[in-house]
């Protein structure tokens, strides 16, 4: 149930997040979703694709350093309150949330989180208990 | 008919035997070898000509080898304002070939060659090689830059004096440098250090380890590099790094070798006569102090140098080697007196930037060094690339291992320095010598 995000190393100037896309670009890979976190030297691209080992070939040949990182696609409904449920099943289970971003697209009536957790696996089980839905690569890509 | 297989490897090359002269006869040697190239100077170049008599001296005034120090020094600008030509000691029917340096700053600098000069550096080269255990036999590529720069064709000739088979693939192409290594099963390659770690790093992509290769030595030369740098190399390609010395101005490579035991490298003595000085006062130090390395050339006849200040520091060890060669060493070049900086009244060398950056794991040493100064105030940026392994999603990750490597280099040169991770090769890489310094303070 877990799902590979791409991170991408880039400085923090002009042209250099455009060389990264502009390489996926050419590739055809298309971005299913992105978050940028960044300092003021340096930021971390990432991304959401539907062939994260292909992408990362492709990206590590054109020079860049990329690194796969476990990520969990947690359904969270969308009205108020939504996310919390997923929030406390996390906390109980002392799980720190790295960070997380929305994906692009809705599931159905639900929005989903994407979420990198510092133990992936306890949280992934602390989920399962709590009743969160987590998608799985197939659900979450195929059909967006 | 010739033997087709590789003779055997020995621990005593015969070709290394004017490595192992008398001392007396060394010495006698050295005093009448500089008494000709003292007045072959002085009767063709002006230059050094006019220098003596500004210093009364005449080539008789070099009555024992001491009698060297009263002779005036050779420095890089000399060879700048004679450019190009206003050294040669020779007429242009006897230079058979020139060099030149890359001239990044301004006009380059040009030396010549006669046939005996070209035997004379192809003799050192051979000698270099064959103290590092290579002979006949042997596969050596030659990944040093073929052309004006005096690598290349250095090794060269070196290499087939030998009797060893040389691949002349020059600079560069480092796929194809990986591919001609593995197909051709090479024993030694000749290179930059900072170069073959480059090609480490590309044979991993490819899904190679030159760990599994046949390659079992490195002649490394053309830059400073520090021990923990060949550890490094040693470990990743599994083979012997050797250090080679060498600067065009002399003759090129192969001025001093490392022999297998790598503990400083020999001097070819016979043919390079070394003097350690203060690079202060210009007073010669005895064997064992450490200074700047003046050599002048002893058998070149093109060009030759009169104690050439080199701005390497270095010393000459006093006592014998254990591979029993009389010729003396002088312990591995870690700086130059011109590569230091001062800054905020502290003299910092790169190479203690970089024992720093090897402190940290995996942080190669693919950095530079930025220099600037704000408001009057003199700041040190150290770039580093980040690699896949020390890349983490985290932001906190990052910082932190920023924090690291600025603490590492905090505590070897203390000062305050600011790192700052940029993205793979952005920093150039070297095919010839790395650039690890840029200064953009402007004086105020």
């Amino acid at each position: 149930m877990k799902i590979q995000q791409l991170s991408i190393f880039l400085e923090n100037k002009p042209g250099h997040l455009e060389a990264a896309c502009k390489t996926m670009a050419d590739a055809g890979i298309n971005l299913m979703t992105l978050n940028l976190a960044d300092t003021c030297e340096f930021g971390i691209l990432r991304v959401i694709v539907k062939d994260p080992e292909g992408a990362k070939s492709i990206l590590e040949k054109n020079g860049f350093t990329v690194k796969l990182t476990d990520m969990l696609a947690a359904s969270v409904a969308d009205k108020p309150g939504g996310l919390l449920s997923v929030l406390s099943a996390l906390s109980k289970a002392d799980v720190n949330v790295d960070y997380m971003y929305a994906f692009a697209y809705r599931k159905g009536d639900a929005a989903v989180m994407m979420i990198r957790a510092d133990h992936p696996d306890i949280a992934l089980n602390a989920l399962t208990a709590a009743g969160v839905t987590l998608l799985s690569r197939k659900e979450l890509l195929e059909d967006a | 008919m010739p033997s087709q297989t590789p003779e055997t490897p020995c621990e005593f090359n015969p070709v290394s035997t004017p490595d192992y002269l008398q001392e007396d006869q060394l010495r006698a040697l050295q005093l009448q070898r500089l008494r000709t190239i003292i007045a072959h100077a002085y009767e063709n170049v002006e230059h050094f000509r006019n220098r003596c008599k500004e210093n009364n001296l005449t080539p008789d005034s070099l009555k024992t080898a001491r009698d060297l120090a009263k002779f005036p020094f050779t420095v890089k600008t000399d060879l700048r304002d004679t450019y190009p030509f206003g050294l040669f000691a020779t007429s242009m029917k006897d230079i058979v070939r020139v060099h030149a340096s890359s001239g990044t700053t301004g006009k380059p600098i040009v030396v010549a060659y006669t046939q005996d000069d070209i035997n004379v550096w192809a003799n050192a080269m051979m000698r270099s090689f064959a103290a590092c255990g290579l002979h006949r036999g042997d596969i050596i590529q030659n990944a040093y830059g073929y052309g004006l720069f005096t690598g290349g064709l250095g090794a060269h000739y070196g290499a087939e004096a030998l009797g060893a088979t040389v691949i002349p693939v020059s600079g560069g192409n480092t796929d194809r440098q990986i591919m001609l290594m593995k197909d051709f099963g090479t024993n030694a390659i000749c290179c930059t250090p900072s170069y073959f770690l480059h090609m480490i790093e590309r044979a991993d992509e490819m899904g190679l380890s030159i760990k599994d290769l046949p390659i079992r030595a490195g002649v490394f030369g053309a830059e400073p590099w520090t021990d923990s740098m060949r550890k490094h190399i040693e470990e990743l390609g599994n083979i012997k790094a050797y250090d080679i010395y060498g600067l065009s101005e002399i003759v090129g490579p192969g001025v001093g070798m490392e022999c297998v035991h790598q503990d400083g490298l020999h001097i070819f003595e016979d043919l390079f006569y070394p003097e350690i000085i203060d690079p202060e006062s210009g007073e010669p130090l005895p064997d064992g102090e450490e200074g700047e390395l003046v050599l002048t050339t002893l058998c070149k006849f093109a060009m030759p140098m009169i104690r050439y200040r080199t701005r390497d520091i270095t010393s000459i060890m006093p006592d014998r080697c254990a591979c029993g060669r009389t010729i003396r060493r002088i312990r591995r070049i870690g700086r130059r007196s011109d590569d230091m900086f001062i800054i905020r009244g502290v003299n910092v060398f790169p190479s203690q930037i970089e024992t720093g950056l090897l402190n940290v794991e995996n942080t190669l040493p693919h950095y530079q060094i930025v220099l600037t100064r704000t408001k009057g105030l003199d700041n040190i940026e150290v770039q580093v690339e980040v690699t896949a392994e020390t890349f983490s999603d985290r932001i906190s990750e990052m910082e932190a291992l920023r924090k690291r490597i600025e603490t590492a280099i905090e505590k070897i040169i203390n000062i305050r320095v600011a790192v700052r991770l940029v993205e793979p090769n952005t920093i150039p890489r070297s095919e010839g010598k790395a650039k690890r310094l840029i200064d953009n303070r402007k004086e105020e």
